[in-house]
C-alpha cells in the first residue's frame, strides 16, 4: 500500500464516514453483486461484497445430470466466452475416459477456443472503456463480435450459450460457410482492432484514468491465486496453455503478454495483446487444419447420426445406451484445466463409475480473484473502482456458478 | 534444473510427515496424497516454503460428501501446484462426520478465503481460525448444507430419478 493511501486512510475521520451501496444493480457492476462501500468523501476506506445472486447450484446439479447434459451447464458459467467452458469439460471427459482426440479435431477446438477468447478480451475492453466514458470504442467492436457470434452460429447453431461441441469432437465440421466467414474475419479483424486500439490503447483521457487504477503486486496476486489476463498484468506469465498444454497448444507459437503494475491499463493492454496473439493462433491453426475426421471414434458417447439410428440395429442400441446413461465409466478423480477468459478454469470430476458425477466442481477464476477486490480499492476514489471492476472481468455467471 | 516427479515429491513428503501420510496414488497422473487433518496446515506450509519443492499456488480446495464412508464421511481437498517443476498435487484430509474441523490456510494463501467460505456453506465443514467463515453463495439464514448427499436435488418420489438408473446401487443415504 502506497504512503499516499496510507494517509488517506489514517485521516478519515468517523464523522464523515459514509456508507453507501455500489450495486447490486450498479450499472458499471455489469451484473447482480453488491459491493457496500465506506467512503470518506469520494475515499474509499472499506468494502464489503456480497455474491451469490444468481447462483444457480451448477455442482449439485451436475451430480444428477449425465456427462453429456452438463455441458449446457458449462455455457451459462462465463457466458462471453461459453465455448472454451464447454471444449474444457469436454476434454475432462475425454481425459477420464482415456479417450485419443484426432487432430484435426483439436485444431478445430484451438480455432473456436481463441475466436471465444477474442470475444471475451473485446466486451471486456470496450467495457474499460465505457466505464471511463468512452462509449464509441464500445460500439464498434460490437460488430466484430458479431461475426465471431456468427462463426459460432455455424459450428453450433446458437451465439451465446452455444453448447459447442460433444464428448470426442464437434457435432458437425466447418462448413462451407464458415470457412468464408472466418477467412473474411481473418482478413478484416486486425485492422477494424486496431482502430479499436488506437482509440484508447494511447489516449490521454484514457491512460490519466486506467494508470494507477486497483492496482495489485505479483505477490498478493499470487497469494490471491489469481489466473489469466489479471495475473499476467501483475507481470507473472503464468498461462495454462504453455504450462500444461491441451489440445495440441505446444504446436503454435504465440507470446504471453505481461504487465508491470497490475493496474487496470496493464490488464487492458494485456487483454489488447492477447487478442492479437489469438488472431496468429488462429491462423496457424487454419493455415495447418489437418484432414481428418471431426470426431473421434467413440460410439459410447458421440451420438451416432440419426438416419443410422433408424436405420441400423446397431447405432440404435448406441443411440439408447447413450440417451439413457448405460455407458460404462471408469472410476476415478480428474482434474482439466483450460485457459479461460478469465484465467485457469478447472474441472474437478470425481467419477464413482454411475452415469453422473459423484462430485464436480468448477474452478472459477472469477470467483477465486473477485475476493481481492476489496483490497484492491482501498483508498481509491470510487469512480476508479469503478474502472477496476470492469478491468478484472468479474462475470456474475461464473463468479456464483 | 532436474524437474521433480510425483515419486521425488511423495518420497519428500513421505520422508517429512511419515506415518501421517495415510493413503497416497496417482490417478490420471496427478499425485494423491492423503494427511491426517491434523497436520494438512502444517504439510501445506512445509511445501509452500520448502526451497525444491516450492508449490507456490493454490488452485482450489474442495469438500466431497462420502455418507457411506463411516468414519471419514468428509473430505477435504486442496489442489496445489508447484509451477517450478510443473507439478500438480492434491492433499486430502478426511474428516468424520461429528468432527467437521479443520485448520484454516488462509494464513499461507489469501485466496484460500472465499474456497474455504464456498466449503462450509455447501458442506458445513468448519476452517478453524478463518477470519470470517460465513455462508458466500447461498442466504445466510440457510439451515442446512446443501451439497450434502442426504439432499437430493429432485422430488423424492419421482421414480425417473432413482438413483438405481444413475447406474448405483445405493438408494438409501
Amino acid at each position: 500500500m502506497s504512503q499516499e493511501i496510507k494517509d488517506v486512510l489514517q485521516a478519515a475521520d468517523p464523522a464523515n464516514v459514509a456508507t453507501i451501496n455500489f450495486g447490486p444493480t450498479h450499472p458499471s457492476t455489469h451484473g447482480i453483486f453488491q459491493n457496500i462501500l465506506k467512503v470518506d468523501g469520494e475515499k474509499i476506506i472499506s468494502s464489503e461484497q456480497t455474491v451469490g445472486y444468481i447462483h444457480r447450484a451448477f455442482e449439485k446439479l451436475a451430480e444428477r445430470r449425465p456427462y453429456n447434459q452438463i455441458t449446457t451447464i458449462t455455457d451459462r458459467l462465463n457466458y462471453c466466452s461459453s465455448p472454451i467452458n464447454n471444449i474444457g469439460w469436454e476434454m475432462t471427459v475425454e481425459k477420464l475416459i482415456g479417450v485419443e482426440i484426432p487432430k484435426r479435431v483439436q485444431y478445430m477446438r484451438v480455432i473456436m477456443m481463441e475466436l471465444a477468447r477474442i470475444a471475451d478480451h473485446l466486451i471486456c475492453n470496450s467495457v474499460i472503456g465505457v466505464d471511463a466514458g468512452a462509449l464509441t470504442s464500445f460500439f464498434y467492436p460490437f460488430s466484430e463480435r458479431e461475426k465471431i457470434y456468427e462463426l459460432y452460429e455455424e459450428i453450433s447453431g446458437a451465439r451465446l450459450t452455444t453448447n459447442m461441441g460433444r464428448i470426442g469432437g464437434f457435432e458437425r465440421d466447418f462448413t462451407p460457410v464458415f470457412h468464408q466467414k472466418l477467412q473474411s474475419f481473418l482478413k478484416t479483424f486486425p485492422k477494424a482492432f486496431e482502430e479499436f486500439d488506437s482509440m484508447l490503447a494511447r489516449n490521454r483521457i484514457f491512460m490519466d484514468r486506467t494508470k494507477g487504477a486497483g492496482p495489485i503486486s505479483a505477490e498478493r496476486a499470487l497469494s490471491y491465486s489469481f489466473s489469466g489476463p489479471n495475473l499476467r498484468a501483475a507481470g507473472v506469465d503464468y498461462d495454462v496453455r504453455v504450462m500444461s498444454p491441451y489440445s495440441s497448444y505446444e504446436d503454435f507459437d504465440f507470446t504471453i503478454p505481461v504487465g508491470v503494475n497490475g493496474d487496470t491499463y496493464d490488464r487492458f493492454m494485456v487483454r489488447q495483446e492477447e487478442i492479437r496473439q489469438s488472431i496468429r493462433i488462429i491462423e496457424q491453426a487454419y493455415k495447418n487444419l489437418p484432414e481428418g475426421d471431426y470426431k473421434a471414434d467413440l460410439p459410447d458417447f458421440y451420438l451416432p447420426p440419426k438416419e443410422d439410428v433408424y436405420n441400423n440395429m446397431e447405432a440404435l442400441i448406441y443411440h439408447f445406451k447413450i440417451v439413457m446413461g448405460e455407458t460404462e465409466l471408469p472410476v476415478g478423480e480428474v482434474y482439466h484445466a483450460v485457459e479461460g477468459g478469465n484465467g485457469e478454469l478447472g474441472f474437478y470430476l470425481i467419477s464413482d463409475g454411475g452415469r453422473t458425477p459423484y462430485r464436480l466442481q468448477f474452478r472459477r477464476p472469477c470467483f477465486i480473484y473477485y475476493q481481492a477486490y476489496p483490497e484492491m480499492i482501498k483508498g481509491l476514489p470510487i469512480s476508479d473502482a469503478v474502472l477496476t471492476l470492469s478491468s478484472i472481468n468479474v462475470i456474475a455467471g461464473e463468479l456464483d456458478a | 534444473m532436474e524437474k521433480l516427479n510425483n515419486q521425488d515429491f511423495l518420497s519428500a513428503v513421505q520422508a517429512a510427515f511419515g506415518a501421517d501420510v495415510l493413503a497416497h496414488e496417482e490417478a490420471f497422473g496427478m499425485l494423491n496424497i492423503e494427511l491426517s487433518p491434523a497436520r494438512i496446515h502444517e504439510a501445506i506450509q512445509w511445501l509452500q516454503q520448502h526451497q525444491d519443492l516450492s508449490v507456490n499456488y493454490l488452485t482450489n480446495i474442495a469438500g466431497v460428501h462420502y455418507p457411506e464412508a463411516v468414519g471419514r464421511e468428509f473430505a477435504v481437498v486442496y489442489q496445489l501446484h508447484s509451477w517450478k517443476h510443473n507439478l500438480r498435487l492434491r492433499i486430502k484430509g478426511y474428516l468424520p462426520k461429528d468432527k467437521l474441523h479443520i485448520a484454516t490456510i488462509t494464513d499461507l494463501f489469501a485466496g484460500a478465503n472465499w474456497m474455504e467460505r464456498e466449503t462450509y456453506d455447501f458442506f458445513g465443514i468448519i476452517f478453524d481460525g478463518h477470519p470470517d467463515l460465513r455462508r458466500i453463495l447461498n442466504m445466510d439464514d440457510m439451515d442446512y448444507f446443501p451439497m450434502r448427499k442426504e439432499y437430493v436435488l429432485e422430488d423424492a418420489t419421482r421414480e425417473d430419478k432413482d438413483d438405481r438408473f444413475f447406474g448405483r446401487n445405493n438408494n438409501e443415504l
